[in-house]
């Protein structure tokens, strides 16, 4: 198989890399651009630790070939963080809550969630338990991560209300 | 002598134990966890060097056969392959394993790349390393071995049955442990009622989501690691098996994603070290899931018999167990957890007549090993379920049995030992009882509620025997900020964070203003590994004899500076001050200032400190003697619906209570019973490493359904703080413990459901409706009888 030489926009830069066709999403933000927050777990799309935003959508790294991303925004946990490693307020709620064990599922956790929340209307908490179900975590019984999303939907929905009202 | 040259059994108590304190007993969020939750943490697979080449091990396809010859030239001949290893390339091609765990009496080794024979599919064979990932798993596909296939055995009673093939030359029996106490035998005959039961559990797969994985290199002539380990101390192993002295291994852990055991033997160590040692380049190992889920260790299935007799008023007189465990192909820890197995077989209730005999047994399976609850979860089932039948039996109430028959501190286990902390189980049972609140009510027809509970005894820090010890080393700086040196592994519970927080109480220094360094066989002093829930009691232990120690030494010198008595002072928010003239006006100095003074009067402000854990001795021979330091005690409660149609089993409720001794960390103590609980939920009703004729059925992640958010319900969390456990400030483990109940009161409300005792897990839809069946065949033959 031949590389290919191609752009991938990660967290808002361009990155030239050569790829084989063969080669996954996660095997190129992984192992080529050394991002420690995209992670094998299965390969197989089941375990959702690969988890990146495709244009805002959460996929699975594992099952998204590296060339299919070319002219797309591709973000990772690192993306939503703001200047000076500033954390996503829903990050604070995972750190607030302690959502994370091991926090080996922790980024598709995240991303999956944000995904969620800002669809529309406040998650319900069986919503938010339906929207992680390809998001496996085997150390906190999922209650904080629970806990952790719907303060933050509480908030993404009090801020609208706010902004709503004259 | 100073405090660093030798072991002290236990530092001096400065304050109570009881508190009140600052930061013990709160929730922070710490170093990692921040980390983590950033996405920044760099676990295993995440480290990259020059020039990395990428290994693969080749596996043994068959369960049992003779290996008639390796032809490795396809592999070597292949573009980018750097090294393709055999046995012949290993300098000390044996690991041992004691087979008493640890109680002299026979070893068993096992080969580091199988020579001549396979024991198991997935047995290593040999190992490649080239210049990607890709060229690696062509060149092990290209590694031609010519297997004989032999006979296997695969399930404990057919290797222990008269002519059955041997997977080891010693015979298929790997350990028997016997604890025995008074005439069980005696006591069931002339008991007023006895109830036998027998039960089974199966292969379970650990399912840490990051895979085993680390990067292996040479840096001054060192082979270092950097791996998912949660026992670094197998450096020593390592150094043995390259004949290398011990001091050229070097074994550094990083943050963990889970372990759960299944990290606690080696994984990728010794391969890793065989390719860097042999190809003189850095290596990384990162195994398959679906090479994982066939090869890595398993934890045991049980298959667990008990007759238990009692008085008609409920107190029990006897109990025999016999309790048989898959061992699988090689030793591993199969000894320990056996002896585990035995020692809480009885539970927490009091029996004066007990004959309890564990055995570990051969067979061609992938080898079973450590995993959270380490054979005292298995026996779980066992004796709650003996409880409930015989509740039944007697037409009592399962609490009040339970409550009849529960230990005391100062009773007496079977091995003759006495208890000597608080007992809390009884309370537990009712806080988790009374958590579930509302009995839930049936949501349709054809389907039944039931409401269980689950009691346990869990022991925490490492078998007797072992001696047990950890160090911790303390400095602080000239800025008032303070550096932890500990060996400890952390697997995301926190074991690191913790010694944090034990370290600021002690210290009065802000938790941001500690640095910890971990799990470096090398730089750190060593803390034992992460296991056998032993590193808050064993390592923070240690951290707080040094952070005392050290505190002690400097005290002298801030009185002097603030010129009132040592024994008049306060660390706190970073400074030092007279307790008796304490507040916003009185005179202080800064650690900061307290650590210059010292480094002046010549007064060192680092502190090494090494803790040893109690130590005992258990007799094989009289069956009697000490088991574990101490034990952790709880209870669980749940409501489940079954449908009678499907066997399908929903959990509506779970509530779980443990006392924890003293809550370090609430959040993270909650953490552990919650996480703990999940997977006792998924071993109790849907887990299942189905091994036929020795080939794992599940070949993907896919095939092996762990817990997802929407499976069972949140678990309710009620921890008691007793104050008496062994470990910092009275408190107890928790890693393991939570996850022993569950099985137990998820079969418990099932039987109360249905009027019938699953014995077999997983107790999935078609064993419930196989029960069912067997009830209504019961029903017709009783109705053509009459």
């Amino acid at each position: 198989m031949r590389m290919r030489r191609l752009v991938l926009s990660v967290n808002g830069t361009d990155h030239e890399v050569s790829v084989l066709p063969s080669d996954t999403l996660l095997d190129v933000l992984h192992d080529e651009l050394g991002m420690a927050d995209v992670r094998y777990g299965c390969g197989e799309g089941v375990c959702g630790t690969c988890t990146v935003l495709l244009d805002g959508e959460p996929v699975n790294g594992c099952l998204t070939l590296a060339v299919q991303a070319t002219g797309r925004q591709v973000t990772t946990l690192r993306g939503l963080m703001g200047p000076g490693d500033a954390m996503h307020p829903l990050q604070e709620c995972f750190l607030r809550h302690g959502a994370s064990q091991c926090g080996f599922c922790t980024p598709g956790m995240i991303l999956t969630a944000l995904d969620l929340v800002q669809r529309g209307s406040r998650p319900s908490r069986e919503d938010i338990r339906f929207a992680l179900v390809g998001s496996l975590c085997r150390c906190t019984g999922y209650t904080k991560i629970l806990d952790a999303i719907e303060e933050y939907a509480d908030m993404v929905a009090s801020e609208a209300s706010r902004q709503a009202s004259p | 002598m100073t405090a660093a040259e030798g072991p002290r059994q236990t530092g001096p108590v400065v304050e109570s134990e009881a508190g009140p304190y600052r930061v013990v007993g709160r929730s922070p969020a710490h170093h990692d966890f921040v980390e983590k939750v950033k996405g920044s943490m760099q676990y295993a697979a995440d480290w990259r060097m020059p020039g990395m080449l990428h290994g693969r091990v080749v596996r043994s396809p068959l369960p049992s056969a003779r290996i008639a010859g390796i032809d490795t030239s396809a592999a070597r001949a292949l573009p980018g392959v750097v090294a393709v290893l055999t046995a012949a390339d290993v300098p000390s091609n044996r690991v041992v394993e004691m087979a008493s765990g640890g109680l002299a009496e026979f070893e068993v080794s096992m080969p580091v790349l199988a020579a001549d024979r396979v024991r198991f599919v997935g047995e290593p064979v040999a190992l490649v390393a080239a210049a990607t990932q890709q060229i690696a798993h062509e060149a092990a596909e290209l590694v031609a071995v010519d297997y004989e296939e032999l006979p296997g055995v695969f399930d404990v009673e057919s290797a222990l049955a008269d002519g059955a093939p041997t997977v080891h030359d010693v015979g298929n029996t790997l350990v028997t442990w016997q604890i025995e106490c008074g005439a069980a035998a005696a006591a069931l005959a002339a008991a007023d009622v006895v109830v036998e039961g027998e039960y089974r559990s199966q292969h379970v797969e650990h399912a840490y989501l990051e895979p085993e994985a680390g990067v292996g290199w040479l840096e001054n002539g060192v082979v270092t690691l950097r791996v998912s380990t949660q026992v670094i101390e197998h450096a020593s192993t390592i150094a043995r098996i390259l004949r290398l002295p011990q001091n050229k291994v070097r074994v550094i852990a990083a943050y963990m994603g889970g372990g759960f055991g299944g990290k606690e033997d080696m994984t990728v160590e010794p391969y890793l070290a065989l390719l860097v040692w042999h190809t003189r380049r850095p290596v990384r190992m990162i195994w398959d899931r679906q090479e994982s889920l066939v090869a890595s260790t398993k934890r045991h299935p049980f298959l667990m018999r008990y007759r238990t007799g009692a008085t008609s008023d409920g107190t029990i007189t006897a109990q025999e167990v016999e309790i048989l465990g898959d061992a699988g192909a090689y030793p591993y820890l199969s000894p320990r957890v056996l002896f585990a197995g035995a020692a809480c077989a009885s539970g927490p209730y009091r029996v004066p007549n007990a004959t309890i005999t564990s055995t570990a047994v051969f067979t061609n399976n992938v080898p079973s090993s450590a995993f959270r609850g380490f054979g005292a979860m298995q026996v779980v089932l066992g004796h709650e379920s003996q409880m409930d039948l015989l509740a039944e039996r007697l037409g009592m109430s399962r609490t009040e049995l339970r409550e009849r028959n529960f230990l005391a501190k100062g009773d007496l286990l079977p091995t003759g030992e006495p208890l000597e902390t608080s007992v809390a189980v009884g309370e537990a049972m009712h806080r988790a009882v009374a958590l579930l609140g509302e009995r839930a009510s049936s949501s349709g027809p054809g389907k039944v509620v039931g409401r269980g509970v689950g009691c346990n005894r869990h022991p925490y820090g490492r078998a007797i025997w072992f001696r047990d010890s950890a160090s911790a080393w303390l400095s602080l700086h000239a800025d008032g900020t303070v550096l932890i040196r500990s060996g400890i592994t952390d697997l995301g519970a926190g074991q690191a964070a913790s010694l944090c927080q034990i370290t600021a109480e002690v210290l009065g220094v802000a938790l941001d203003d500690i640095s910890i360094y971990i799990g470096d066989s090398a730089l750190n002093p060593p803390a034992g590994g992460t296991f056998a829930t032993r590193q808050l009691y064993m390592s923070g232990n240690a951290t707080l004899q040094a952070a005392r120690e050290l505190r002690e030494r400097m005290a002298p010198v801030a009185a002097d500076l603030l010129g009132v008595a040592a024994d008049d002072l306060v660390f706190a928010d970073g400074r030092v001050q007279s307790a008796s003239a304490a507040g916003d006006g009185a005179a202080s100095v800064t650690l900061a200032e307290l650590a210059v003074a010292c480094e002046r009067r010549a007064v060192s402000t680092a502190h090494l400190s090494t803790w040893r854990g109690e130590s005992g001795s258990f007799d094989p021979r009289t069956k009697q003697g000490s088991t574990f330091p101490d034990y952790t005690y709880g209870a669980h409660a749940a409501d489940v619906e079954v449908d009678l149609q499907t066997g399908q089993v929903r959990v509506l409720q779970y509530a779980a209570c443990h006392d924890v001794g003293r809550a370090i960390n609430p959040m993270r103590v909650e953490g552990q019973i919650q996480g703990a609980a999940m997977q006792g939920l998924g071993y109790a009703l849907a887990e299942d490493m189905v091994i036929e004729d020795g080939y794992a059925q599940a070949a993907l992640f896919a095939n092996y359904l762990i817990p997802n958010a929407q499976d069972f319900p949140d678990v309710l969390v009620d921890i008691i703080e007793s104050g008496e456990g062994k470990g910092p400030l009275g408190a107890r483990g928790i890693g393991e413990p939570p996850i022993g109940n569950v099985a137990a009161t998820i079969a418990s409300a099932i039987h109360d459901a249905i009027g019938l005792r699953p014995g077999e897990l997983p107790m999935t839809p078609e064993r419930i409706l196989r029960l069912l069946d067997e009830r209504v065949s019961e029903m017709g033959r009783r109705a053509l009888q009459r």
